[in-house]
Parts: structure tokens; sequence; C-alpha cells
């Protein structure tokens, strides 16, 4: 790592390379135009180009600019957090707002080193009824409740 | 005469019982996470953004502002009272503000904060009802070429004031413009970048982009270091201020909101930078500059009053302009897109209900918050006692849920999860996701506007300097850019944002 003096900027550098080189690639498919009639390819490549311009400053600045070394990086809380808040998306759409608030919480809630599974269960079933009572009753979003019934109480249909 | 017109026409669409319930609504969602650390006002707005749909225009905005003012009030209880910053714009309060406390003056300390707001809010939304008119009469004679301009101007400004190293924060602005072309080209109807996603050919939301970046991103790194809260409750008994603390602050009150107002009209600015500005000039005018951090109460009155006026004076480029200066007025370009209304001059001529009740409902909405919030601060307290490991989860949920709601769409949720990883990247490289965020919502105009002026100059890329605003704009970009680049002045910058964190 000796050569790399600034790992946050050169890393950040090689992101931004990235997608400015998808840009300009996927861009490619895209018709250019001329200046004076842009077609929707031409801004898309400009930015393509200003990116991989600026990341590569960036990436080679950090050869010669000291700068921390990277954070450490729990990968917990980002797994548990980013995976419970996917799963909901993925769940709500079947077995309705009551069941997949209670999985997103407990299993968000895990993502704490204090994770207490009762106390989150609780809680689950507290925020459950406040969804329904303030998206569903109060703001009248269109969302299904139950896995097999849209209506409020899980034997109305 | 004119703007006693326009206020009374304020009046009347503000003081509607809809449109005061909103304001109420908004004031107090704001107040509530402003004195919740953990989540800010841009994650709130995405949030509700989504339920504002059904709503008239009017009252969606008159609560989405509520929010962003609202949270300049919270935020300062939690940082008297627990010495961590409720907003971030909060947190120069922590170092004058948590040692009154500490000294048995919480009461002082909360109440100076509130009645320095109210001030502040009061004169800041007068300077918006001036300013805003002349201003749009200005715009009016933009062309595509001056708009090309201007958005330079507002974003370079953007990002000088940004944290952390310039180019990494330029490329985040370029960064965000290609995330806002996105989907289809409305002048060939190309679905670009879309990767045959339907979702994605409507184009990437603005409510995912701002939840994940700055929501979800920062619950997992509240997550990695949890902090102890120390709570100062017991002192909190006689909510005024004697005439000797009067006598102090008010001169700071007057400062505060006089600098906040010119620094929330900056690009780049609002709230945060005018407490931060506040509190240097404080300390620079104090006679006894030892007095600060040791519980001085022009550090509390300065900056409070600051971020007050700069958070609503924030709305006045937005309004005229059309041009979002920071994270939270890029919401209110989407809020605002939302109803189909155009941000720009053209809100005032052709909406000026809307324009007027909106500047006018911020002074209702500040008049409740000091009502309201001085009783209800025992409420507020009693907020901070739930733990953290109760509370993410809830701001997860309705989070998750407000982008779900949007279009009953899973894709958009797992769109906001896939921003909130990317965000926690950006934190882990120090890349700040403003100037993203206002790229963001920048890029399609920005493309429109180039595409119209080159068309229009036949191609000749020139026509940005030979008009003469245009090229006034451009020069002032460079000028910010080269100041900032000059070494001695970016130590100065360095050292304040050093000050302001320590």
């Amino acid at each position: 790592m000796a050569i790399i003096r600034h790992p946050k900027d050169f890393f950040a550098g090689l992101i931004f390379i990235a997608f400015g080189i998808a840009a300009i690639v996927i861009g490619s498919n895209y018709t250019l135009g001329t200046a004076a009639r842009m077609g929707p390819g031409y801004f898309p490549r400009i930015l393509g180009i200003l990116l991989i311009l600026l990341g590569a400053a960036l990436t080679l600045r950090a050869l010669r600019l000291k700068g921390a070394p990277l954070p450490r990086w729990k990968w917990r809380p980002t797994l548990i957090v980013i995976g419970s808040v996917v799963l909901f998306g993925l769940i709500v759409t079947h077995i309705g707002l009551v069941f997949s608030t209670i999985v997103l919480i407990v299993l968000s809630s895990a993502a704490s080193p204090e994770f207490r599974p009762k106390e989150a269960f609780i809680s689950g079933i507290l925020l459950a009824a406040l969804a329904v009572g303030v998206f569903v009753i109060a703001l009248k979003l269109q969302l299904q409740i139950w896995p097999w019934t849209s209506g409020i109480l899980p034997w109305s249909s | 005469m004119d703007l006693l017109n326009h206020l009374a026409l304020g009046f009347g669409v503000a003081m509607t019982p809809v449109n005061l319930l909103y304001a109420l609504i908004g004031a107090l969602v704001g107040t509530l996470i402003g004195v919740l650390p953990g989540i800010g006002p841009v994650a709130t707005i995405a949030m509700l953004l989504p339920t504002t749909y059904a709503l008239q225009p009017v009252s969606a905005l008159i609560m989405l502002a509520g929010i962003y003012y609202g949270a300049q009030y919270g935020g300062s209880t939690t940082s008297i009272l627990l010495n961590m910053p409720g907003e971030t714009s909060s947190a120069v309060t922590c170092l004058d503000g948590h040692q009154m406390a500490l000294q048995g003056q919480a009461g002082a300390a909360l109440a100076i904060a509130a009645l320095g707001s109210f001030f502040a809010g009061c004169i800041s939304t007068i300077f918006v009802a001036t300013v805003a008119v002349p201003l749009s009469e200005l715009a009016l004679k933009f062309g595509p070429a001056e708009y090309c301009s201007l958005m330079t101007l507002g974003l370079i400004g953007a990002v000088v004031l940004a944290h952390g190293s310039l180019l990494n924060a330029i490329a985040m602005v370029v960064l965000g413009l290609l995330l806002g072309i996105v989907g289809t080209d409305v002048n060939s109807g190309t679905a670009r970048f879309a990767f045959g996603i339907p979702e994605l050919i409507d184009g990437i939301g603005v409510v995912s982009v701002a939840m994940g970046l700055f929501g979800f991103a920062e619950i997992v790194i509240n997550l990695e270091t949890e902090e102890k809260r120390e709570l100062v409750t017991s002192k909190v008994s006689t909510l005024w201020l004697t005439k000797d603390q009067f006598k102090q602050a008010w001169p700071a009150v007057l400062r505060g909101t006089g600098l906040g107002s010119i620094l929330g009209l900056l690009p780049g600015g609002g709230a945060m930078l005018a407490s931060f500005g506040s509190y240097a000039l404080e300390k620079k005018v104090a006679k006894d500059p030892s007095r600060f951090g040791r519980g001085a109460i022009q550090g509390v009155a300065g900056p409070e009053s600051a971020n007050n006026a700069g958070a609503q004076t924030s709305f006045i480029p937005l309004l005229t302009l059309g041009i979002p200066e920071n994270a939270v007025m890029a919401l209110m370009v989407g809020a605002m897109t939302i109803h189909n209304i155009q941000p720009g001059p053209q809100v005032m001529t052709a909406n000026p209900q809307l324009f007027w009740g909106l500047v006018t409902s911020m002074w209702i909405g500040n008049l409740m918050l000091v009502v309201l919030n001085l009783p209800l601060i025992g409420m507020w307290i009693k907020l901070l006692q739930v733990p953290y490991r109760v509370l993410y989860p809830a701001i997860l949920l309705f989070c998750a849920i407000g982008v779900y709601t949007i279009s009953n769409a899973s894709f958009d949720v797992s769109q906001t999860a896939a921003f909130g990883a990317l965000g926690v990247l950006f934190v882990k490289l120090e890349c700040e996701p403003a100037p993203l965020l206002l790229g963001f919502v920048l890029g399609p105009m920005m493309e429109e506007n180039l595409r119209r002026a080159m068309l229009l100059s036949r191609g000749d890329p020139t026509v940005f300097l030979t008009r003469p605003i245009s090229l006034a704009m451009l020069i002032a970009a460079a000028l910010l850019l080269v100041l900032i680049a000059a070494p001695n002045l970016r130590k100065k910058r360095e050292e304040a944002f050093a000050e302001a964190e320590t």
C-alpha cells in the first residue's frame, strides 16, 4: 500500500472512472447528433468523459497526496439493514403490510449490537398497527394488509 | 404596497384551516425528527413526499417546508440537552448550549434558541417576500444559455461549500447529473441507461436517491459507531431568560439573523452553513472570546437564529430561479414536479397563491413552533429516552413503506436500498452525497437548456461567453473555483470546518 498514499481518494477515483466508462460504453448505443442538434447520446458522452478525467485526477493525486487509511467496514449493519429493506419490498406485495412489517422490524433490529428479540417482536406488532393506522386508514393508501384480504380486520374482505 | 397585497394574498391561503393543519403537521414532524438524532430533514421529506400526492400542491409544499424549519427548532433541543446534534445545523449549538445546560441554565438556552429562531423566522419571511419579486423578474429574462451558466454557478457554489475535497465533490456532481438523465429522453424518446427495466424508463426517483444516500446510509453508519448519550433533564425548570441574559443575547440574534439570511441565499448554503458562519462571527465580535465553549449565551443565540434564517432564505433561489441550492431544496424540486409545477420565476406569476401562501406559511409555522415548543419540551425529552435500537427499525419501516407506496413497486424499494449501500460506500470514502443529489435533480434541466442554447446558437459554444449575464455567472463560478483552490483560503476553509467539528 506504499504507492497508494490516499486510499480513500484512490478508490473513489476508481469508482468515478468505472461510472464514466459505463456511461460511454452503454451510451454509445444512443445517437450522438451534432453540437447544434444534440442527440440522446451527446450529454451522457460529455458527462462520461468528465467523470473519467475527474476520477483519473483523483486516483493519480492519491499517489502523491497523503491521506487517512480506509476506515474499517463492519459488514453486519450494512448487510442486515439493506437486506431487510429489500426483503420487505419483495414480500409486502404478497403477504401484506402487517406480516412484512413484523419481519422487517425483527430482522433489521438484529443489526444492533444490543439486539433483544422479544422487544423487537413487540415493537414490530405495535408498529404494524401504527403503519396500518397511518398509511391505510389516515392516508388512505392502497396497501394490502393481510396475505388473504385487503380489509383492515383479518376476517373482513 | 405591492408587498402588503402579496402578503395579504399569502395569508389568505395560508390561514385556511387545511393549510394551517398541514403547517402544524410539518412543523411538528420537523421538530420531532430534529430532536431525534439519526434522521434528518432530507430523509424525512423523502419519506413523506409520496404521501403528498393526494394533497393540494400548496398544502404539500407548506407541510414539507415546515419539516425543514421545524427541524432547526428541534435540533437545538438535542444539542443543548444531549450534547449531540439532532441536526447537523445545530452542531455548533452543542458547544455552548450544552455547557449552559451543565451549569443549570438549560431553560435559558432552550428559551433563547426558540425565541431567536422565531425572530429570525419573522425577519427572513419578510426578506423572502421582498427579494423574491425583483429576482424572479430578472430570471424571467434568462434564456437557455443563462440558465445553463446559472446552474453551473449553482453547482460549483454547492461544491465549494461542500465538505472535503473539491475534485471529489465535482465528480459527485457529474455523477449526479448522469444519474439524473437515466430514463426516457424527452426529445428522441430513447430510453437511456434503462437496461430494459420498465421502472427505469421513467427515470430514477428522487425519493430513492435521497432516502438511500441520506436516510439508510446514516442509519448504517450510526449502527457502526454507537454513541453513548447523556441526558441533562433535571435542570429544565424555568424556561425563561434573565434580564442580563436577554441583554447579552439580542445583538447576537440580530447578527445571526442577518448573516443567516445572506448565507441562506448562496448556492450550497442553507441552515448548516449559516449556523457555522454565525458561531465564527460571534466569537470574532465578542469582547472575551474565551467564554465561548464554556456556556456563552451568544454562542447559542447567534447560530440558532442563523440556521432558521438560512433555512428560510434558501427557498429564494428555488422559488425565483428554479435552482435548488442544497439537498432539501433538491427534494422540494421533486415535490413540485410531482404536482406538475416547474420551479422557477414563472411560479410567482402563474401561481401566486402557491408562492405567497408558502412564504407566509413559514411565518405562521414559526409562530406555532415557538408557542408549542417550549411547553412541549418535556415530551421531546421523553422521546429522546427511546433507545436507538428501537428507533432505527421504525425509521427504516416508514422509509420502506414511503418509497413502496410511490407506485406499489418492489423495484423502488430495492433501488432505494441499493442507493443506501452506495451511500455507505460514499461515507467510507468521504464523498459528500449532497452535491450528487443536486446534480441529480438538475441533470435533465441542464441537458435541456444546453441543447436549446446550442440549437439557438447553431452549435456555437461561445454563446455562453458572448451573452453578458451568462458570462458574468461563468466568471463568478470560475472565481469561486480559483479562490477555493488558492492555498491560504483553502486553509481558512478547512479551519472553519475543523472549528465547527470540535
